[in-house]
């Protein structure tokens, strides 16, 4: 039997107290991203996969089969070690990116798709931490996913020793804070300068964030070693580090604040971004 | 809807909008709109009509919660838009002057996560998207994405989604515009239906038509203050003219003409050099056309074109602002 449902009747008067209202539409905020994404799974498993197997697929099974391991004969294994906490790393940082700051710096610019977003019946400042969560989502799926390819893929032994109270903490804070670091770029960014977003910034972090080398080891060049420390990327393959293997990693005393305090600074700054470009 | 609970209080208020003193300077010392008093009551469709850049979007942005008022107070169903926003935005719906649609979505889901935004269980809301689908003629675009659509047909997606929650009133910005004239006069009779249901809608235009077509009443502003108030009949009234002659001539006699007329035809009440043309509003004449050649012909200009009309919502404006509304 179906039953046609109440039709509402326009009224004057809101139907949920304000804090009810935002509760709801942030959900639905979320079953919509959801839907979105169920729609582009084709793109976004390649999406995902790609980079970290290849990555590891070139460093951990080509080099060692052809003879130029990294780390030296004894140490491809520890590489392969090593690695696997900093690929799960730059799945989660490259998925909060491409995940809010691309679509993000679409809607800002010739869309303008996001002006509706804005009036559903919620703060704005809720519309934007929505899209830091959902992103902390979609990072959470691509680091499961990509995972086992680490874990599986290179041909010398991955020694695995699993903390699971720091895996448990970390993951969730550095999907957040990858979030909030998407939030924070699409709002920085507009169609013109995205590209700019990779060349310039996405890359150098990439390439300067502990994902092949713990930060330790940087001993010998202190300048750099000092530099890195203002790249968040640093402090989550040093995290997972400590979450996933037994390799030498920077203490959770340090990683765990830093985490937090970038997550706060991207949250309020993507927040400052977005209410400034929806409302004048 | 699951049951509706009230934890918050209630406003009792037959007036659905009212600003006071409403005021907007943009960075640049720019009074986009400077201190507008409007009232809007149930079940009007009220109309903001003036030139581009006369402040109407800005209006519609204070009364939206997208643009922050400077001074002045902006209440939507007595909520005081400003400070409660979240409340406003629960009993306003918006059309706003761009395709804002969802391009990831499908024509349908762009209904359904609209009413989920605004607390719809997922039954009602899929109820209400294929009611609203049916009701604006979109039923069979239903699976499309919505770059499928024609301009007219994202525009009727855009008022279907406005009203999807059943606002207290419901914010047209330039709805028509760009828009051929099939799709204007299908959007027309949208508004029309609408208002028959009892929809309050407040509408911004610079088609001197649309607004005389569709609106009960309408405030008349330039440089974001307001001219004139009331509605099409007693706006056209207060011109005191019964007939408004257009006459074109060689640009360089068009002052001279424009005095020759203002003196000299019988029941003229004013005669404006609008380029370029003059505009002469006569009131109980008749044969007025024999009379302006005349006229000219007694001062020596060749007139190349006449033409008699009605007064509109455009005699108006010449009146309040010596210029010509479609400029
Ligand atoms: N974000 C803004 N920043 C600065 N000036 C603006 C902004 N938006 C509108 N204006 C200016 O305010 C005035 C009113 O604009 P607007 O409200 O868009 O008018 P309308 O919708 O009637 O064409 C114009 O002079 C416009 O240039
Ligand atoms: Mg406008």
């Amino acid at each position: 039997m179906t039953t046609v449902p109440v039709e509402p009747g326009a009224e004057l008067v809101p139907r949920r107290s304000p804090a009810a209202a935002a509760r709801v539409a942030f959900g639905a905020l979320l079953l919509r991203d959801l839907v979105v994404l169920r729609k582009t799974l084709k793109e976004f498993i390649p999406r995902t996969l790609l980079q970290p197997f290849l990555l590891v697929f070139v460093f951990t099974y080509v080099f060692p089969k052809i003879g130029q391991g990294v780390g030296g004969a004894s140490g491809e294994s520890e590489f392969s070690t090593i690695l696997v906490a900093g690929v799960v790393a730059l799945a989660i940082m490259f998925q909060g990116i491409q995940t809010v700051a691309l679509p993000m710096v679409n809607e800002f610019g010739f869309t303008r798709e996001i002006e509706d977003r804005v009036l559903a019946p919620l703060p704005i400042a809720m519309v934007a931490i929505q899209k830091a969560v959902w992103g902390s989502l979609a990072s959470l799926l691509s680091a499961l996913l990509v995972f086992p390819i680490a874990a599986v893929v290179p041909a010398t032994p991955v020694h695995l020793d699993v903390s699971w109270p720091v895996l448990l903490t970390l993951t969730p804070l550095c999907c957040y804070m990858c979030g909030a670091l998407g939030l924070f770029f699409g709002t920085r960014f507009d169609p013109r300068t995205v590209p700019l977003l990779f060349g310039i910034i996405v890359i150098p972090i990439t390439f300067l964030g502990a994902i092949y080398y713990p930060w330790q080891a940087l001993e010998p060049i202190r300048w750099l070693q000092i530099l890195v420390l203002a790249n968040p990327l640093v402090y989550m393959c040093e995290g997972f580090r400590a979450a996933l293997t037994d390799s030498p990693h920077m203490s959770l005393w340090v990683v765990y604040p830093v985490l937090v305090a970038f997550s706060v600074l991207f949250t309020w700054q993507g927040i400052k971004g977005f209410t400034r470009r929806v409302v004048s | 809807m699951g049951p509706a609970v009230r934890e918050w209080e209630p406003p009792v208020t037959d007036e659905v909008i009212r600003t006071e003193g409403l005021t907007k300077v943009y960075p640049g010392d720019i009074r986009a709109v400077d201190g507008l008093d409007l009232s809007v009551g149930r079940g009007e469709i009220f109309g903001l009509l003036g030139p581009n850049g006369a402040g109407k979007t800005t209006t519609a942005g204070m009364l939206t919660t997208r643009v922050v008022p400077t001074s002045g107070t902006a209440c939507v169903g007595g909520i005081d838009v400003v400070a409660h926003p979240v409340a406003a935005k629960q009993v306003i719906g918006v059309v706003p002057q761009t395709n804002t649609l969802d391009r990831s979505l499908s024509v349908y889901e762009n209904l359904y996560f609209h009413g989920r935004f605004f607390g719809m269980s997922a039954r009602t809301a899929k109820a209400q998207a294929q009611r609203r689908l049916e009701q604006f003629r979109l039923s069979d675009r239903a699976a499309q994405p919505v770059m499928a659509l024609s301009g007219g047909m994202a525009q009727r997606l855009m008022v279907a989604r406005a009203i999807m929650h059943r606002p207290a009133t419901v914010f047209l910005d330039e709805p028509t515009a760009g828009l051929d004239p099939q799709s204007r006069l299908a959007l027309w009779e949208v508004l029309g239906e609408l208002h028959r249901e009892g929809q309050t809608i407040l509408l911004t235009t610079h088609y001197m038509e649309e607004a005389d077509a569709l609106c009960d009443r309408l405030a008349i502003i330039d440089h974001g203050r307001l001219l004139a108030l009331g509605t099409p009949e007693e706006l056209k009234a207060s011109t005191g003219a019964d007939t408004i002659v257009t006459v074109q001539t060689r640009p360089d006699d068009l002052d001279r003409l424009t005095q020759v007329l203002g003196r000299e035809v019988p029941g003229a009440q004013q005669a404006l050099r609008v380029d370029p043309h003059v505009v002469v509003q006569v009131r109980g004449a008749d044969r007025i056309v024999p009379q302006v050649f005349a006229a000219a012909e007694r001062a020596g200009i060749d007139i190349t074109d006449v033409s008699v009309a009605e007064p509109s919502l455009e005699t108006v404006f010449i009146n309040l602002t010596g210029k010509d509304l479609r400029e």
